[in-house]
């Protein structure tokens, strides 16, 4: 049964959407948490097996494919390749973690909160391993609904206008992507049947039938803004990053896990999956704009960094800026670079849930944010502080941390690509240092004040929570050979396009 | 045909039940009886060559012969299915609210059967004195509807100036027929067989294509022949705009396609680009005149102008997905409004704010017209998604203006403000004081409503349900 009826991307997908659509109906707090936090440990589960048991080129199991619009041309069709599983793995790993971060934390409408949290889990699943393009439009968008009204209804004061913001910009940015999506649709081969060779649709969303059109310099150029675009505010690329820090400041810190740790790979992702394949000429002939951008939001926002007073948007901004270099290694074209910013994918996402389990912690204790009004935390809440600390050394990639491998790479691959832009980039690395370690100073250590006295150090689930993400960090730091090995493939493919 | 008989007959049966019977509320069973006849008739129509005949003969309830005046195939006839169902649906979550506008119930629904058979006309016309006929049929009974909430002077002066507008409009469409029927060599009434020359159009003909264009342009309230729209649907009482703004205007639409698919697709180079500009125009006017609204019936009012713009793409483009996106569009775009216009019914405060609080109060109103608005917005899993991706792939299918497509979404971008708005004023923002807005709803209400978020974004997953029926072989 199982790899026949029964696959991986079924389980998947369908596992966290099912649980999602009974959690709705959950009226029990306590029994809409449990059962996420067991659907989302089973997600995890199924995630590992398809890691270890299944051989790399035993497609059978991985991948399955449903008849859909039979005369569009779009099939129900899944697979899960090298990146795919990297991702995938991320996303099911961060869900545990968000829940168990979280438990301690109560929600008005306890089952629509936990169901929507599910939803938006099988649409970030559907997205990285559809390929269909018009399926994945599909998961691209449902992904971002529920998340749209776990911020607005959950989130803090301002909520109403920052989440609208960042449902406008990035539906914009999806819809402008469908004109490019429908444009290629309409050059791909027609589909015909095996066995008569008639044909059944004009033309085709496979993913391998839009690797195979072809295109002119001249579209490739606009159609690669068209998707570009897409994917730049999903980053959030500088300038199109306006909407993050307001709607990650404004959303529960659940739910930032979600969009930070998550959702913005999605765009990067989208580069990978779709737009770097297909359009291979644009993408040399446009990534010094690219690169350029990029290095330009690195520095930017590690410069507002500095000067934030708000723990939530000092992470937000610190996101801006990792994800800017990723983004821009990716560009490079560059072996190394590349490879370099798949593991960083993944340490992003772990140690960024990381950071906001911290800021949460302190947040639900204090009631503050402000780094300015804290101060003195050690004291109170050593544990916190330990984590905190290694957790801050691997955002600002020092050795022996995950982020250390992805950064160093990414950094020598944007090296061999053009000098300047490494030296640029590389001062971001100085400034992390410094917001980083300036804020563990300012409210970790010193003297403790009327506000942070009543402290109390972490409980059992913030610790757990926290240690699985210190275990991982070491362990991708020290020993990061599985995650070259998972996306080796992809890697390889991608660069062959550019030869 | 079995439709067009079916509608007319059963209007003249409602009028009669008038007379005979003062019951207010036994006009809605005898409505809903003939609406279900007259749509197991028309599907019998649609389906009998594959279904019963196998293929061979092809008999008719009503065997009139009609000289090719008509001309029925699958695309008019799952039209008129669709616009029966959507009815149906209608006077199912509106009924009780028809029966409060005024004293005459049996009257507005008989007028409404003869909208219904006018719609049926306009869809399957052959000659441009049939498109007439059912153009007319299809006004004149919604022009006593608006007015029939007698003491309402918004009502009145709604009736009148759609009256007046709609007969200028008449009267262009009028002269534009004459143009083209003095002007081309052949002389002929039939629409697939109007001489347009070689190369070089007539003069006479080229006016009169302007002029049926503005004509139909007004109908289905297309910029800048759209000012009548709003006043018009926010006069009239709420129940009559829901029929006016969802079904009437997708039929406006049919038979614009049919008009200038069969008449001018020849030369459509030569007012594609007219055409393309006054897409544009009324998807920005529609749009942006929307977000400035307050009071939600005359938001969608501009909504529905918006959303004329995406229809617009169908006579634009004039190809076969186009013709499967107009179904598809006209039927999620009804399906969605005729919801949302059922749960304004029951509010008695119409501005944004009536809305507050609403997920509390009625938790199943509020998710049912969250679906609906998503659809309008054109969110996946809908089937208003489904419409306008149809759309949009139809009008770059055409290749030509590909700066419209782009604007499109742009627009699409837009009127997520003002649906949204509404979302966000039914879950995330709460009534001060403990008024309840809402009044009579029933649990028959709420599962039709839940029925009708199903079936759109069943839609929105399978639309072959419906576009497949477009490939029926009718003889």
């Amino acid at each position: 049964m199982f790899g026949e009826y029964i696959t991986i991307p079924h389980l998947l997908i369908f596992l966290p959407l099912v649980a999602g659509l009974l959690t709705f109906f959950i009226k029990n707090e306590k029994t809409a948490k449990n059962l996420s936090l067991l659907a989302a440990i089973i997600t995890l589960g199924i995630s590992l097996f398809s890691l270890t048991v299944l051989k790399r080129d035993d497609l059978n199991g991985l991948s399955f494919n449903y008849e859909w619009l039979k005369y569009m041309g779009a099939s129900f069709s899944v697979h899960l390749d090298g990146v795919g599983r990297l991702l995938t793995l991320l996303t099911a790993v961060s869900f545990p973690l968000i829940f168990i971060s979280t438990y301690k934390s109560s929600y008005k409408n306890p089952g629509s909160f936990y169901a929507l949290m599910l939803l938006a889990q099988a649409g970030l699943m559907g997205v990285f391993l559809a390929s269909d393009a018009l399926l994945f439009y599909f998961f691209w968008e449902l992904a971002l609904i529920p998340v749209y009204f776990l911020c607005s209804r959950w989130g803090g004061e301002r909520r109403i206008q920052a989440t609208f913001k960042f449902f406008v910009y990035t539906f914009a940015g999806s819809l402008i992507m469908l004109i490019g999506i429908i444009y290629v649709y309409l050059h791909t081969q027609a589909i015909e049947d095996p066995k008569t060779h008639q044909v059944i649709a004009d033309h085709s969303f496979a993913l391998s039938a839009f690797k195979a059109a072809l295109f002119n310099p001249a579209q490739q150029n606009w159609l690669f803004w068209l998707f570009f675009v897409a994917f730049a505010i999903k980053m959030p690329i500088f300038p199109f990053h306006t909407w993050q820090p307001d709607a990650y400041e404004q959303s529960p810190t659940a739910v930032t896990m979600v969009l930070s740790g998550l959702m913005v790979k999605m765009g990067l992702f989208g580069l990978i999956r779709w737009l770097l394949p297909m359009f291979p000429a644009a993408v040399v002939r446009f990534d010094n704009v690219v690169i350029g951008l990029s290095v330009i939001g690195i520095i930017y926002a590690s410069l507002i960094a500095i000067k934030q007073d708000d723990l939530k948007r000092l992470a937000a901004y610190s996101s801006i800026a990792h994800i800017g270099l990723m983004c821009a290694s990716l560009f490079t074209a560059k072996q190394m670079a590349i490879e370099g910013m798949m593991i960083q994918m993944f340490s992003h996402g772990i140690n960024i849930i990381g950071l906001w389990i911290v800021i949460e912690m302190t947040e639900k204790q204090l009631g503050v944010r402000k780094i300015s009004q804290l101060g003195g935390v050690a004291h109170k809440a050593p544990v916190l502080t330990i984590m905190l600390v290694i957790i801050a050394l691997a955002n600002i990639a020092l050795p022996l941390t995950n982020a250390f491998v992805g950064e160093f790479m990414m950094f020598s691959g944007l090296f061999q690509f053009n000098i300047w832009y490494a030296v640029v980039a590389g001062v971001s690395i100085i400034l992390a240092a410094v917001y980083t370690l300036n804020m563990i100073q300012k409210v970790f250590y010193g003297e403790s004040n009327t506000l942070t006295a009543g402290m109390k150090d972490i409980s059992f689930n913030e610790k757990l929570a926290l240690a699985i993400i210190v275990v991982l960090i070491f362990a991708a730091g020290v020993y990061p050979q599985p995650f070259f090995d998972l996306t080796k493939e992809t890697v390889s493919s991608l660069i062959t396009r550019f030869k | 045909m079995n439709a067009i008989i079916i509608t007319a007959l059963w209007g003249v049966v409602m009028m009669l039940r008038g007379v005979f019977s003062k019951n207010k509320s036994s006009a809605l069973p005898w409505a809903v009886t003939g609406l279900l006849i007259a749509l197991a008739g028309n599907c019998y129509e649609l389906v009998q060559p594959q279904w019963f005949a196998g293929g061979t003969e092809y008999r008719m309830l009503f065997g009139v012969d009609v000289k090719e005046m008509l001309h029925f195939n699958s695309f008019n006839l799952t039209f008129i299915a669709v616009v029966l169902f959507c009815t149906l649906l209608y006077f199912l979550l509106n009924g009780r609210d028809i029966e409060k506008t005024g004293e005459h119930v049996s009257e507005y629904f008989a007028l409404i059967f003869f909208v219904l058979c006018g719609v049926c006309l306009s869809a399957t016309f052959n000659t441009l004195l049939t498109l007439f006929l059912g153009i007319e049929i299809m006004s004149i009974p919604l022009y006593i509807l608006t007015g029939s909430d007698k003491r309402n002077l918004k009502s009145n002066e709604a009736a009148l100036k759609y009256f007046l507008m709609g007969s200028f409009s008449t009267g262009i469409m009028l002269m534009g027929i004459a143009f083209v029927y003095g002007g081309n060599s052949s002389g002929s009434f039939f629409i697939d067989n109007i001489n347009l020359g070689e190369g070089k159009m007539p003069v006479m003909v080229a006016v009169g294509l302007v002029f049926l264009l503005i004509a139909m342009g007004f109908k289905v309230s297309a910029a800048p022949f759209h000012f009548w729209t709003p006043d018009v649907y926010d006069g009239a009482p709420t129940v009559f705009t829901s029929f006016m703004a969802t079904i009437v205007k997708a039929a406006g639409f049919v038979a614009f396609v049919r008009l200038f698919e069969n008449a001018f697709g020849a030369v459509q180079s030569q007012w594609q680009a007219l055409l393309a500009v006054i897409t544009a125009a009324t998807l920005l006017i529609g749009n942006l005149t929307a977000v400035f609204q307050q009071s939600v019936k005359r938001m969608l009012s501009y909504s529905s102008i918006a959303q004329a713009g995406f229809m617009l793409f169908a006579v634009f483009a004039l190809n076969e997905t186009a013709k499967e996106g107009l179904i598809l569009y006209a039927a999620a775009y009804s399906l969605a409004s005729i919801g949302l216009f059922a749960i304004l019914v029951k509010m008695n405060d119409y501005t944004v704010d009536g809305f507050n609080g609403l997920a509390k109060r009625e938790p199943v109103l509020a998710l049912t017209a969250t679906v609906f608005l998503l659809s309008l917005t054109g969110v996946p899993l809908t089937a208003g998604f489904l419409g306008k991706f149809y759309m949009l792939t139809a009008a770059m299918k055409d290749g030509h203006q590909h700066w419209l497509v782009l604007f499109a979404v742009l627009c699409a971008a837009i009127s997520a403000y003002y649906y949204f708005k509404i979302i966000q004023a039914i879950y995330f923002r709460d009534s001060n004081e403990a008024v309840v807005n809402e009044s009579g709803i029933t649990p028959t209400f709420r599962y039709l409503l839940v029925f009708t978020a199903v079936l759109i974004i069943v839609l929105g997953l399978f639309p072959y349900i419906l576009t497949d029926w477009l490939h029926y072989y009718i003889p």
